[in-house]
């Protein structure tokens, strides 16, 4: 929302009145021309690499440290996600955005090594303050690796910024939120978890969609038209209301947002205290029991 | 030399299983299901035709749970190419559990996928030449083939070609869409090999005059209530495979029973009927569809047949000889324990046959994924083969190839030994997905595997002959009554306490002289692996030279035992304290199944082979 309401300020400020298809290819142009670039939901390689060389991105690499600093996408700023994860209240997010040198309009795209899912969470939470203009690199740092191309060793930093502090509620959902969409029929709630946890127990009224559903072998994320037909099988209109969790801390369940994100869905919030949280708070929950289906598992 | 005998073989391989026409999907089936979903799903579509749709289509409603299909992957004749192996793996995990279930039937099936992902599975399946279509439902089921066709010392000629013709002329054909119930053809490759004498239709090959042809039994099958089959003439010859086929099928379809579902299976209207009046109709239908089958029909199967008028006069073979294991020697490395147990010599000097021993058929998508690696690289006909026993075989590896064969697949877990012994136990799905089972079969089977393999048994060639086969309900997916030790799970009370309780058979066997193993006694799962190895006891004290656990209990099955044990009623004395539970407040766990926490209860809800 925020990103087409920048555009059309844009549109506004050159003056042009036309009809739609005319705007699309105006808003089209200046992407290519303008600074900053806006990015879509995921980066592809190309894309981030014309930028890294243009020096027009931030890259944030959200393995641990030690990761870091044995090789890295170049330019790239080292953010581990359990240090975002230690206190991620909007104040210590805007603080560590700043610290990378990640101002208002800069572009940036989050990488990880764990399938997309670490760098979502990230992501999502730059959405969260306000920085609208994140992207998720499409492939890992493993992907990125063995396709041959260029990594650094070097620790990178860059002049503090001062973002400022936009909090997008319409993408968060907190247990409250979640206990009265449960009933509400123009929501779904989602569970990111593989098959077997699901069956185990889950929110009560949630629909399982795994993390392992919405990936490729070569992306993070599946294109988006087997996307959209996947939740069309499973009856998700484009106008629902979606909120995602998982286990834990939001990381599968990030992805998921994503996903659904790039399936055309455009309200999806996510539930970031997830599954442990709501255990943790006594909520209602189903369990499976009439079945002894991790049996099945060779693992 | 070496590279005449290669080009022989890849000749031959290329000609029989790299058949481009062998794609049995049609990625249309999936959008087809994803729209009966939709109309199922804002009522436009009743239950019981959309349930009829859906296994028709190979997926089965999940235990308890209409949210959840188990999708049957059909493998026919057990082939499967490495690259359905890497499509499977995907489909996995992208959709089901990121495990896959060998079946007792050559099928691999995905547990748990979601109603509404079927049909991406089904186009997932297409792509790869895959298909679940008829896997489940009232038509031919997916059709069996030993997995030594082409490699058995004792086979007159392969007949993998034959079980994949069958499969493919049958499949989605009309005049099987709506049979009274399911349909089963087994392919064996020599009278061993196979389990022809439990199926609708058992092929034994054979030549006569130097015309290839078959043994066929017909109304064969276990269940509720079992039958051997019956053998239909002294032989018949390749070119009357399918007219005898479609006039099984005919006669069925026309007279078989449709009211009382517990009794449609062709087995009981050749029982009710007599044998000899069923055989009569039979010859009798033959000669009407030999003289109305038109032209095309005809050439559509022996186009799918190809047949190869050129047989090897391999075809010959005048002693019968069992598969040679390979003998290591007694330095009890991983690697000898597994040679010994899990490596066959083919009837084609220097190329071998390796067991990938599963736990009750489960493996996961990253094993499948090294397991068709290690086809690419070492199998030289680049395929491997899925067996009754829920296992994978790949042939054709070289000698020198096997160390590096078994690096690679205990690399990441798949280089168990015991294949074809008695630690090797066959499990059917039972409570971890089966709307039918009583008891968790599935995970008893593995407990004993993991058991019998840490007591060593898969090293003592007394057992080697012997197999123990579980169901979790009576009717048979476990093959419980062809085991030497079979048994099915069932509920019992004890006290005032409900158990899980096995019936345990003994003395079955597969083969052309395959038999029904007989009931012996009642069994609480939490004994079954102590009243097994007293059985075990018993027999190495009683034992006579070199007799196998097996020999030993089919002739104690017959009252002829020669030591202390002579028949079944000694053997019970002994083991009757086994069975015995300590009272539910002193042990409340010997009341439990194996993988369950709560207290056992029965639970059951409508068997869908039937729908």
């Amino acid at each position: 929302m925020r990103c087409l309401s920048d555009l059309t300020q844009t549109k506004n400020k050159n003056g042009i009145k036309s009809d739609n298809k005319l705007k699309k290819n105006i808003i089209k142009k200046e992407k290519k021309m303008m600074s900053p670039a806006t990015l879509d939901l995921v980066c592809d390689v190309d894309t981030l690499r014309t930028l890294i060389k243009k020096n027009k991105v931030r890259v944030v690499d959200v393995r641990k440290k030690d990761e870091y600093l044995k090789g890295h996408i170049p330019t790239s700023v080292s953010l581990p996600l359990s240090d975002l994860l230690s206190d991620d209240s909007p104040e210590s997010i805007i603080k560590i955005m700043n610290n990378l040198g990640i101002a208002d309009n800069t572009p940036v795209v989050v990488y990880d090594d764990t399938f997309g899912a670490l760098a979502s969470r990230v992501a999502w939470s730059f959405k969260f303050i306000g920085h609208t203009n994140v992207s998720l690199l499409e492939v890992t740092y493993s992907g990125w690796k063995n396709m041959g191309l260029e990594i650094e060793k070097k620790s990178n930093k860059f002049p503090k910024s001062s973002h400022s502090i936009d909090i997008d509620y319409s993408i968060y959902a907190d247990a409250e939120y979640v206990e009265n969409a449960r009933n509400d029929k123009n929501k779904v709630i989602i569970d990111s978890r593989e098959r077997l946890n699901f069956l185990t127990e889950h929110i009560p009224n949630s629909k399982n969609i795994p993390y392992t559903m919405i990936r490729s072998e070569d992306a993070i994320l599946r294109n988006p038209s087997e996307l959209k037909r996947f939740m069309e099988n499973r009856g998700i209109d484009s106008n629902s209301e979606i909120i995602t969790y998982c286990g834990s801390v939001g990381t599968l369940s990030g992805l998921v947002f994503f996903a659904l994100k790039t399936a055309g869905i455009s309200n999806v919030k996510l539930y970031p205290k997830s599954f442990k949280e709501w255990k943790s708070l006594g909520k209602p929950k189903i369990e499976f029991k009439d079945a002894t289906y991790w049996d099945l598992s060779a693992e | 030399m070496v590279n005449s005998v290669d080009s022989d073989i890849l000749s031959s391989t290329k000609k029989k299983h790299l058949n481009p026409d062998e794609n049995w999907g049609l990625v249309e089936e999936s959008e087809y299901f994803a729209n009966k979903v939709k109309l199922y799903r804002q009522d436009k579509l009743n239950a019981d035709e959309f349930r009829r749709f859906r296994l028709q289509n190979g997926a089965y409603g999940s235990r308890l749970n209409s949210e959840f299909s188990m999708i049957r992957i059909k493998v026919p004749g057990g082939d499967i190419s490495p690259e359905q192996m890497e499509k499977i793996a995907n489909l996995s995990e992208t959709f089901s559990i990121g495990s896959a279930h060998v079946s007792t039937r050559q099928n691999i099936q995905l547990h748990w996928v979601q109603l509404e992902d079927v049909s991406e599975v089904v186009r997932g399946l297409a792509e790869g030449g895959l298909t679940s279509r008829e896997a489940c439902g009232n038509t031919i089921r997916n059709v069996m083939c030993s997995h030594f066709a082409g490699v058995c010392s004792n086979e007159p000629f392969d007949v993998t070609v034959h079980a994949k013709a069958i499969a493919k002329f049958f499949l989605r054909n009309p005049m099987c869409q709506n049979l009274p119930r399911k349909f089963k053809f087994n392919f064996a490759c020599c009278s061993e090999h196979g389990f022809v004498r439990i199926a609708d239709v058992g092929l034994v090959p054979a030549i006569r005059d130097g015309i290839r042809g078959f043994r066929i039994y017909l109304g064969g099958g276990l269940g509720a209530a079992s039958f051997i089959g019956h053998l239909l003439e002294e032989f018949t010859p390749e070119s009357r495979l399918l007219s005898t086929s479609m006039s099984t099928i005919r006669l069925y379809d026309r007279l078989g029973n449709r009211e009382n579902l517990a009794r449609n299976r062709m087995r009981y209207l050749v029982n009710e009927m007599g044998w000899e009046k069923f055989q009569a109709l039979l010859l009798k239908e033959r000669v009407i569809v030999e003289a109305t089958m038109s032209i095309p029909t005809k050439n559509t199967f022996d186009g799918i047949l190809n047949i190869d008028t050129n047989a090897n006069s391999n075809s010959t073979i005048s002693s019968k000889r069992k598969l040679p294991l390979i003998n290591s020697d007694n330095a009890q490395t991983p690697y000898n324990r597994w040679l010994n147990t899990n490596v066959v010599a083919q009837k084609q000097p220097g190329y071998y046959g390796v067991y990938i021993t599963l736990g009750a058929g489960d493996i996961t998508s990253n094993q499948l994924r090294v397991l068709a690696e290690c086809v690419r690289e070492f199998s030289l006909e680049q395929k491997a083969r899925t067996t009754p026993q829920q296992n994978f075989f790949i042939r054709y590896i070289k000698s020198d190839s096997i160390p590096k064969v078994f690096a690679k697949l205990s690399s990441i877990g798949l280089g168990n030994p015991g294949a074809n012994t008695i630690a090797s136990a066959v499990g059917c799905s039972g409570t971890t997905s089966c709307n039918l089972a009583i008891t968790n079969s599935h995970r008893l089977a593995k407990e004993i595997q993991s058991k019998f393999l840490e007591l060593n048994f898969d090293m003592d060639p007394d057992f080697r002959t012997s197999t123990i086969k579980i169901s979790g309900c009576p009717n048979s997916c476990g093959q419980h009554e062809v085991a030497t030790i079979g048994f099915y799970g069932g509920a019992g009370r004890i006290a005032n306490s409900m158990a899980p309780i096995y019936t345990m058979l003994f003395a079955g066997s597969t083969g052309e002289t395959g038999e029904l193993g007989k009931t012996i006694m009642r069994v609480p799962a939490k004994r079954v692996i102590d009243v097994v190895l007293k059985i075990i006891e018993c027999y190495r004290g009683e034992k006579n030279g070199n007799e196998s656990l097996h020999d030993w209990i089919c002739k104690i099955s017959t009252g002829h035992g020669n030591g202390k044990v002579q028949t079944i009623d000694d053997l019970k004395k002994t083991l009757v304290p086994i069975t015995e539970l300590p009272s539910f407040a002193e042990s409340p766990d010997s009341y439990k199944d194996y993988g369950a926490d709560s207290n056992f209860v029965a639970k059951t809800a409508r068997g869908e082979c039937a729908a």
